[in-house]
């Protein structure tokens, strides 16, 4: 029994933070904000080059070959600051469906071009409708009931939806599967497991992510309320504002090892992954909720502006507690799972 | 990472499981009774005779040397098997981690083998009628007694669990009235059977006898009854209250066994075919309940993880005691809402489900976000030593 991340995990994750805390500044989510495409090719390219984008890709394809559980603390350092480009769809869903799935042809095509960070992929799941950032994709994972299929990002046709969370791009879009550039990933009862393990990925993925978003949204709020003085002293050492924050410490705390355990049983095949999963995305959305709500009401009117960062922690975290299940859906599974067996 | 166990741990695990499903007892009555506690105190016996009483212990005091790991088997194991909540807590959890860590080699030698045997029953006296959670703010008093080499006990301790039955109580004392607040206490162990020692027992909310309020009339102590240095005893309370937040008292067998209770209650309830509307409505808290005391044994997992590398929880233990007492109030009320009608039946009513255990088990819920330092004092710990907002 071992409960928690190597060396070598917390060095790489140390590595990457390091890198993000130089290129996804604040300012930089700010820009992605306004930017019309909002992706900055320049951090891609330093992530594949560390090999955080081909982290999941097998060695045989040019990628590190690493599993679940060595990505998540990375996933966890992406939310902290909030990294607005498709890391979870490309290197959490998409490629191990790939190095899972695709026959080997189509492994072939696209892997190696996620490994060295020339390919973007997203993912268009049943029941996940709005598509990750489909405007700078070259692949689209496109699922339609037992079948998957790669597309390229350049035969979907896309219509943009806005996101409450600006750095966020969305998109429904429209795929005519029978075109000649379109490849079969896996069909029938293989399509179906490889298509359910692509979500539960997704979600188990998320849930990591929103574990930073919300480390991040109660360090942010520690510094304002030790910073900020009323009736001549810290806020921070009124006791309403302590519950406040010891609420949301308490939240991310029980649900940041439950997060961990979805990814060991993905990593590990654990009979009960989809339950495990389940529990992990759960708890990470009420946390990140009870987190930015939490953030909020400390920081008072300030952090009800868009002028306060502290507003793109707390749209990602909306988007991202409803995105692959949100917290009812997730705990009604595991209902299901415990009581109607 | 690693979610597995060893094989000798599994074999540990299937030794406890073995030797709980042949032994424990089914039905006790509440050990929080007169009657029930003299039942209990058999219980504790036999646990002892086969060396399952304090399975983290070294051998010469009557444990197995177990691992943090196996003990964590054992207590889940316990809780499986349906083992009652252990009327020797008080000592086994809470004062014998201080003995361990301040006792004199006399001390260990003389009271961990009798508490492990449950001939010395422990209870706690922290609490005054004037200080709760100002602990510090105690003023029960210890004089010197140069002559006959020990100290002279005056004043009063109150809500003691099982103070009534116990023989044995260890907790602070005022040593030196002119020090600061926090300087200026002993940790004293004190037989409730010397001359001047009056126990008057206090009713709990769930109607059990257990509470009590213990006087203290010019009550002598000897040196040999003092758990490290004289005016220390603040330090060494704060180890003790510690271990009460942290691992030690309620380790997630407890929870996970309850839960598991819970979705078997679920079930019956369900079968019935009565109230659907209702059973329909409780049912995603009964996996929220579930759920959470599952992440509690995760939490542990990672916890321990730690200790075995060195690294402790420190402040981080009032996150967990705040977590296990506030699941354990929302997995009864659950409880209480898929027994509809019959949640007020106690008592083993004839249409009482479970007899009535589930309000009883409720009732006794609610003192956890109260005992043990109540849970608003703990969140001021986790904003002002875990996150680090200032005091004033």
């Amino acid at each position: 029994m071992h409960f928690a991340f190597t060396e070598d995990q917390l060095l790489f994750r140390d590595a990457v933070a390091e890198l993000f805390a130089k290129e996804c500044t604040p300012d930089k989510v700010r820009w992605a904000w306004e930017d019309e495409v909002g992706r900055d090719p320049s951090t891609w390219a330093a992530l594949a080059e560390m090999g955080v984008i081909g982290l999941t890709v097998p060695e045989v394809h040019g990628g590190l070959g690493m599993d679940f559980v060595d990505l998540l603390p990375i996933l966890t350092e992406a939310g902290r600051v909030a990294y607005p480009a498709p890391l979870l769809e490309t290197v959490a869903v998409v490629a191990p469906l790939l190095a899972e799935a695709a026959p080997s042809a189509v492994a072939e095509r696209w892997l190696p071009g996620i490994a060295d960070g020339s390919v973007i992929a997203t993912v268009a799941l049943d029941g996940q409708p709005f598509v990750v950032d489909a405007h700078i994709a070259d692949l689209v994972i496109v699922q339609r009931d037992d079948s998957l299929y790669a597309v390229p990002g350049a035969s979907v046709r896309r219509v943009a939806q806005a996101s409450v969370d600006g750095a966020r791009r969305l998109f429904t879009i429209d795929v005519d599967l029978s075109g000649g550039d379109v490849e079969l990933i896996a069909s029938g009862e293989d399509g179906w497991n490889s298509a359910n393990r692509a979500f539960d990925r997704g979600a188990a993925a998320t849930a990591a992510v929103l574990i930073g978003l919300a480390e991040q949204m109660i360090a942010m709020t520690v510094a304002y309320v030790v910073d900020r003085k009323q009736f001549g002293v810290p806020i921070g050492s009124f006791q309403a504002v302590k519950h406040h924050l010891a609420d949301a410490e308490l939240a991310v705390t029980f649900a940041r090892p439950t997060v961990w355990n979805a990814g060991y049983a993905i990593a590990h095949d654990v009979a009960t992954m989809p339950r495990e999963v389940s529990m992990g995305k759960c708890f990470a959305s009420d946390a990140a909720e009870v987190a930015a709500r939490k953030a909020l009401q400390t920081h008072g009117a300030i952090g009800y502006t868009t002028e306060h960062d502290l507003h793109f922690w707390m749209k990602r975290a909306w988007s991202l507690s409803n995105s692959y299940g949100d917290a009812a859906w997730h705990r009604r599974r595991v209902a299901q799972l415990l009581l109607d067996a | 990472m690693d979610l597995t166990f060893t094989p000798a741990e599994e074999e540990f695990r299937a030794e406890a499981r073995a030797w709980l499903e042949a032994n424990v007892p089914v039905g006790l009555p509440s050990g929080d009774t007169l009657e029930g506690f003299a039942l209990h105190l058999e219980w504790e016996k036999k646990l002892f005779e086969a060396r399952w009483a304090v399975v983290s212990w070294p051998t010469e005091y009557g444990g197995r040397g177990a691992s943090l790991w196996e003990w964590l088997i054992f207590e889940e194991e316990y809780y499986r098997a349906g083992g009652p909540q252990r009327v020797t807590q008080n000592g086994i959890f809470l004062l014998a981690p201080t003995l361990f860590e301040f006792g004199t080699d006399e001390q260990k030698a003389h009271f961990l083998p009798r508490m492990a045997a449950a001939e010395d029953l422990w209870c706690q006296g922290w609490s005054e009628p004037d200080a709760g959670s100002d602990l510090a703010g105690i003023k029960s008093r210890a004089a010197r007694d140069d002559e006959r080499g020990g100290w002279v006990i005056n004043g009063q301790k109150t809500w003691t669990t099982r103070g009534a039955f116990c023989n044995w109580l260890f907790g602070l004392f005022r040593t030196d009235p002119d020090a600061a607040r926090h300087s200026g206490m002993t940790y004293l162990m004190v037989p409730l059977d010397a001359p001047g020692v009056t126990v008057r027992g206090v009713e709990r909310l769930d109607g059990d006898e257990g509470f009590a309020e213990v006087f203290f009339d010019d009550v002598f102590v000897g040196d040999d009854l003092v758990l490290g240095g004289v005016n220390e005893g603040w330090g060494v309370a704060m180890a003790t209250t510690s271990s009460e937040r942290g691992l030690t008292l309620r380790s997630p067998g407890r929870f996970c066994a309850a839960a598991d209770r819970l979705i078997d209650l679920y079930r019956r309830q369900a079968s019935t075919g009565d109230h659907p509307e209702r059973i329909a409505a409780v049912r995603d808290d009964v996996a929220q309940s579930w759920m959470e005391a599952e992440a509690y044994r995760l939490a542990t997992l990672a916890d321990v993880t730690g200790l075995v590398n060195g690294v402790g929880q420190g402040a981080r233990s009032s996150l967990t005691k705040i977590f296990w007492s506030e699941l354990d109030v929302r997995l009864h009320e659950t409880a209480l809402r898929l027994c509809g009608p019959s949640a007020e039946l106690v008592d083993e009513a004839p249409a009482a489900v479970d007899g009535g255990a589930w309000m009883k088990g409720f009732e006794f819920s609610l003192s956890g976000p109260i005992y043990a330092g109540t849970n608003e004092i703990q969140r001021n710990v986790v904003a002002e030593r875990v996150l680090g907002l200032p005091r004033k």
